[in-house]
């Protein structure tokens, strides 16, 4: 069934639309999936599931999602002191959330690296505690909390400024606290903007490289991320194993990614205008 | 008795918004189960006043007293002030059910009634304001008129002692306003609460307030009943601002108290022209310019008294006014 649209030719930009994913998405990750096509379906399970990448998977997608969380609750902390408060030097702090965006991510690795080591900035106050954070795990998460707190900070923050600050006082002269304003009548507004923050730096999570190589040590077992195990695969041209642990790891991610927008898009319903 | 209505005393309050004095030196006594209007046109300060009383703003200097208690001690929540926005701010997530049973459920657990006591008052309200089933609604699938009534019952869910509406009927068009209102001064006659509501439309005002107060930046112009403040205007502002009035001079004259004669019959008599009949409605309506001044002039008859006359435009005229009121400038 097709409508009548303002503007015309829905054939020809979706015709754009399918062609322009094909090529610039689809044909590269196909590439993969044909790569390790070459295994059979044996050795490509034994790939995927061997000990030192079954806790690469473990790490990335654990330090991914622990990451995403963290910034969602703090980016939305950010947000909001962004929208509801004016202080002095404001302007100053809303460039600084988008500065994990432009630093080279090798830049922000290092310098994470020099905080959080032992004799570190950050580290040396931990150390006493027996926390590690540099070549741990921990460390991973830390460099990923650096990546994707834009991402929710800019996702949550447009939707805040459109809030009408009637709802709140509405909620105020009916009787609710402050806390159940926040659970019953802000946080429902906000959450599909909140679940995409969530997502998008979920995704940025798993992908990331650069700012993670310098803080985790990569040691196989403990602190080695997927995307640096492909590296290591192909450095040692096993470009097999390399894309068997790519393709495995491409599926996971679109199947978690699905389920994050279905989620979206159920709390966007309930919550619609 | 913690639910009664209660009257309200606004004393000597003043409020700024930066350099803009929204409110200077206001004084006002809302007595027990009054339904009141604030009059005026924008930036008069009705509104400000309104959200004073409720307690979504604070005051620079004065008091406001709910049944002789300074109202500076009572927070919001506390306040049992039910508040209608102007735009409803009804939550767009909850059902129509949802958003009237809020008040309740957010009670302390010590004073929350059980959840099925809940639906059942928030449903006896649903019906009180006519809106049975569309309980299960979102916000966003009602009209405009409904949205209005589901705020109001959410306010009333809270048994508020004074109910306070933001300009209740600006969102809708002309014949649901005009329904609802009568509607509204009914269900004030069943439930008798204090109620205070914000308009820049004086037809409504007049229509359905026990008294009503005329603001005019930031003070208070008037107070008295709809006949009072029509009938005797205490400033020029106030005889401007409520119903036509035709200025001749430092005179004040209402249309329908200029009388019309096509001959001169002795009467001291102004002379005129006749420049716009209209006999579209209940009262015919006529624009005379005066000779000599030039200014114009409107005027109301019966229309059987046009008949009569039978003026048309450029037609000579005499006029005499009936009533003629000045103001000290």
């Amino acid at each position: 069934m097709r409508k009548k649209e303002v503007l015309p030719g829905f054939g020809l930009s979706l015709g754009y639309t399918i062609f322009y994913l094909s090529l610039i998405v689809l044909l590269p990750l196909s590439a993969a999936f044909f790569k390790a096509g070459e295994l059979t379906w044996p050795r490509f399970l034994a790939a995927v599931t061997s000990p030192r990448v079954l806790a690469s998977f473990r790490l990335s997608f654990g330090a991914a999602l622990g990451a995403a969380l963290l910034n969602a609750v703090f980016g939305l902390l950010v947000a909001w002191v962004l929208v509801r408060y004016r202080f002095f030097g404001k302007r100053l702090v809303d460039a600084l959330v988008d500065l994990p965006f432009a630093l080279p991510t090798s830049v922000a690795g290092i310098a994470l690296t020099a905080v959080y080591a032992r004799n570190g900035w950050i580290g040396r106050l931990l150390e006493p505690h027996g926390i590690k954070v540099a070549f741990t795990p921990l460390g991973v998460m830390v460099a990923l909390t650096f990546i994707g707190l834009p991402f929710v900070v800019r996702t949550v923050q447009p939707i805040l400024e459109d809030l009408d600050a009637d709802f709140e006082r509405a909620a105020a002269t009916l009787g609710a606290s402050r806390w159940q304003t926040f659970v019953r009548v802000i946080f429902p507004e906000i959450a599909p903007a909140l679940l995409t923050g969530f997502a998008l730096a979920f995704a940025r999570g798993l992908g990331e490289y650069g700012s993670v190589v310098f803080i985790s040590g990569n040691m196989p077992m403990r602190t080695e991320i997927i995307p640096l195990l492909i590296i290591t695969k192909l450095e040692q041209y096993d470009y097999r194993g390399a894309t068997a642990i790519a393709v495995a790891m491409l599926a996971a991610s679109l199947a978690l990614l699905l389920l994050i927008n279905t989620l979206q898009r159920w709390t966007a319903a309930r919550s619609a205008a | 008795m913690e639910n009664e209505p209660m009257s309200i005393e606004v004393a000597r309050v003043s409020k700024k918004f930066g350099a803009f004095p929204a409110l200077d030196d206001v004084s006002l006594k809302l007595e027990t189960g009054e339904l009141v209007a604030l009059l005026g046109p924008s930036g008069s300060g009705k509104t400000t006043l309104l959200r004073l009383i409720g307690g979504l703003e604070q005051q620079e200097s004065g008091r406001i007293f709910f049944d002789g208690a300074d109202a500076a001690n009572i927070s919001i929540r506390e306040r049992q002030a039910g508040f209608v926005f102007q735009h409803y701010a009804l939550f767009r997530h909850m059902s129509v059910l949802k958003n009237v049973a809020f008040g309740l459920s957010v009670r302390p657990r010590a004073k929350r009634p059980p959840r099925a006591e809940i639906e059942r008052r928030a449903r006896e309200l649903l019906k009180l304001v006519q809106l049975e089933g569309v309980e299960r609604r979102l916000p966003a699938q009602l009209s405009g008129g409904q949205r209005q009534r589901v705020a109001l019952a959410r306010a009333l869910a809270i048994e508020p002692r004074v109910l306070l509406l933001d300009e209740p009927f600006g969102a809708l068009d002309a014949k649901v306003r005009k329904e609802l209102r009568r509607w509204l001064r009914k269900l004030h006659d069943t439930l008798r609460i204090t109620t205070v509501f914000v308009t820049h439309d004086q037809e409504e005002a007049l229509e359905i307030a026990d008294r009503v107060v005329v603001m005019n930046q930031g003070r208070i112009e008037q107070i008295g009943a709809p006949r009072e403040v029509y009938d005797h205007p205490a400033s020029a502002f106030v005889c401007r601002f409520i119903g036509n009035v035709n200025e001749v001079g430092a005179a004040f004259i209402r249309p329908h108290d200029v009388e019309i004669t096509s001959r001169r019959n002795g009467a001291p008599s102004l002379d005129a022209v006749v420049e716009f009949v209209n006999t579209a409605g209940a009262v015919a309506k006529m624009d005379l310019r005066l000779e000599g001044s030039g200014e114009l002039l409107e005027a109301e008859l019966p229309r059987s008294r046009e008949a009569e006359l039978a003026l048309k435009p450029g037609d000579r005229a005499f006029v005499k006014f009936r009533d003629v009121r000045t103001f000290p400038s």
